[in-house]
């Protein structure tokens, strides 16, 4: 239990005095994803990265985007990399979504996809115990099955530890 | 206070839906043709981005967060501006004015193709305790405004049937317009009845769109070509209050207008001022805003549309882009699309919709329902106080 610290706590009397008009907003949306995370989703889905090379800066960038926002060009040679590489950094999260404790923690992470140059985006963390996370382990995507792929980022499940990584 | 110039414009053109591309790849494709057209590099050249956004719209709360990469702005000054394009036109035009920056790039877009429910993020904008459990759709403020000024102003059904008639025509000639069409008061007046006393065709329609417009000091802007000049600018609300707000008039409009103009010493508009593109986001509002504009008496609007006083070959053209009736509802891309429009008719290079002679532009837009929240520039061929 958390520890309980002094102060003036607001009695149940106090709320029934406050009126309060409840709403829930009718907010929906249903967002194009756009020609480069197209297709990098669809790369997920044949279980494939895809990342794409500037011209200009030579980075390549994953995901990709249809522009380098360094160079201001637009981007179009397109990258097989591989689904594994390092831990930059991470979290261990004890709260959900909603912020309401769970067991067992989940563990986002920024992992550096190897072939990027040091880029890559933010995953979750498996098969790992928390205590044993580190900075630059190597790691490998760990995909859904083939046929429940839907092209999304969820195709990857997480990134596990690379056994003889180090 | 120095001057500031339009050097460069770009926009996608509106269209109903862009399913291929994601919002991110639309406001690229503007921001590319505008430094294009500007001659300048955003990485080096521009030192204030601002982008005109509303987060509901967007579907991401802190929007701007996501406004830098495709306008070049990463690692550069960025703000966002929760208001219509306009507005962020003005606060680009402070932030020369003040000194803080010699070039700024001024975006705003709609991807409203991405929001399932549109009318959901309308209602959502109503005073959430007073008026929002009510229920009713929010485009109804529209038609509690258009009965009360047609009722004050002695304008009828007809008259507003024309707007729609003379905007959609013009968009017929305009290569950016999505709803460009040959209709006539029939069919205006025949479209189902929505919220009585518009009519379905009475109303714009949503699409998407980006646009951005770069603007320069006078000492860049005396370089570049095709220099539009910003000579007046103004922008006010008016109480939300739907009990004390006026329902006929827009006041804000009004006192936006007499900034804009004392800004840019004009005495008497409808004649120092040769077309106007002004908010037609319903019918009414076109004869509306152009009286509140202080162009017109109350009332005198609908006689000069029908008389074709704001026809292309009119003596005072107005929407010759054809409005948002005729080009779609951009949402907070209204303001700067009409800008668009007015610096190609100074530049002269509008095409088949050249409006012939034109010095001097108008520009005006309005935050759409519920908001009393309205923007007024007034644009040159040449700088306040001669070239
Ligand atoms: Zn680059």
């Amino acid at each position: 239990m958390a520890k309980e610290y002094p102060g003036t706590p607001l009695k149940s009397k106090d709320f029934k005095k406050a009126l309060k008009t409840k709403y829930t907003p009718s907010a929906e949306y249903a967002w194009s994803a756009g020609q480069a995370i197209n297709s990098f989703l669809n790369g997920l889905k044949e279980g494939r990265i895809l990342g794409i090379k500037c011209r200009g800066c030579k980075r390549i960038l994953v995901p990709p985007r249809a522009f380098c926002e360094e160079c201001f060009i637009s981007v179009e040679d397109w990258v097989e990399l591989k689904d594994t590489g390092r831990v930059n950094t991470f979290a261990i999260s004890y709260l959900d979504t909603m912020a309401n404790r769970i067991k067992k923690p989940i563990i986002p992470a920024v992992i550096e996809i190897d072939g990027a140059g040091g880029n890559g985006f933010l995953h979750i963390l498996g098969e790992v115990d928390p205590k044993k996370v580190k900075f630059g382990m190597k790691v490998k995507a760990v995909w859904k099955p083939a046929k429940e792929r839907k092209g999304d980022i969820t195709d990857i499940k997480y990134f596990k530890p690379l056994k003889g990584g180090d | 206070m120095e001057n500031v110039a339009i050097i460069g414009l770009g926009f996608t053109g509106a269209r109903p839906d862009s399913p291929e591309l994601s919002y991110k790849e639309l406001m690229y494709e503007a921001a590319v043709k505008a430094y294009e057209d500007a001659g300048v590099d955003p990485r080096k050249d521009v030192g204030s981005f601002i982008g005109a956004s509303e987060d509901f719209w967007d579907g991401t709360s802190i929007f701007d967060e996501y406004l830098p990469d495709q306008i070049g702005g990463a690692l550069r000054p960025v703000c966002s501006i929760c208001n219509d394009g306009l507005h962020a036109i003005a606060t680009g035009v402070m932030h020369i004015r003040s000194g803080i920056a010699d070039i700024v790039a001024v975006e705003a877009h709609s991807k409203v193709s991405d929001v399932v429910n549109p009318d959901g993020i309308m209602h959502f904008a109503l005073d959430p305790v007073i008026d929002r459990t009510l229920g009713y759709n929010a485009h109804v403020i529209a038609g509690l405004e258009m009965y009360r000024y047609l009722h004050e102003a002695c304008v009828t059904k007809d008259e507003c049937a024309e707007v729609v008639v003379k905007n959609r025509r013009n968009a017929l000639l305009n290569p950016y317009a999505a709803y460009g069409a040959k209709v006539n008061i029939e069919d205006v007046l025949c479209s189902p009845p929505a919220y009585e006393p518009m009519s379905e065709m009475d109303v714009s329609n949503f699409v998407d769109g980006a646009c951005v417009i770069v603007l320069a000091s006078e000492r860049i802007a005396r370089n570049a070509n095709d220099t539009v000049w910003i000579n007046g600018i103004g922008w006010c609300n008016d109480s939300p209050n739907m009990g004390l707000r006026d329902w006929s008039y827009p006041r804000y409009v009004k006192l936006a207008a007499e900034r804009a103009y004392a800004d840019a010493g004009i005495n008497n508009p409808y004649d120092e001022i040769d077309f106007a593109e002004v908010d037609d986001t319903y019918s009414f509002k076109e004869l509306q805003h152009l009286e509140a504009l202080r162009l017109l008496e109350t009332g005198d609007a609908a006689r000069l549309l029908c008389d074709g006083a704001f026809d292309l070959e009119g003596e005072f053209p107005v929407n010759v882009s054809g409005g948002s009736l005729g080009m779609g509802n951009l949402l907070d891309a209204n303001g700067l699309v009409k800008t668009f429009e007015a610096v190609e008719q100074l530049r002269g290079i509008a095409g088949q919709r050249q409006v012939k002679n034109a010095e001097t532009a108008l520009v005006q837009s309005w935050r759409g329902v519920p908001t009393t929240s309205g923007a007024v520039m007034i644009l040159g061929s040449e700088p306040k106080g001669g070239a």
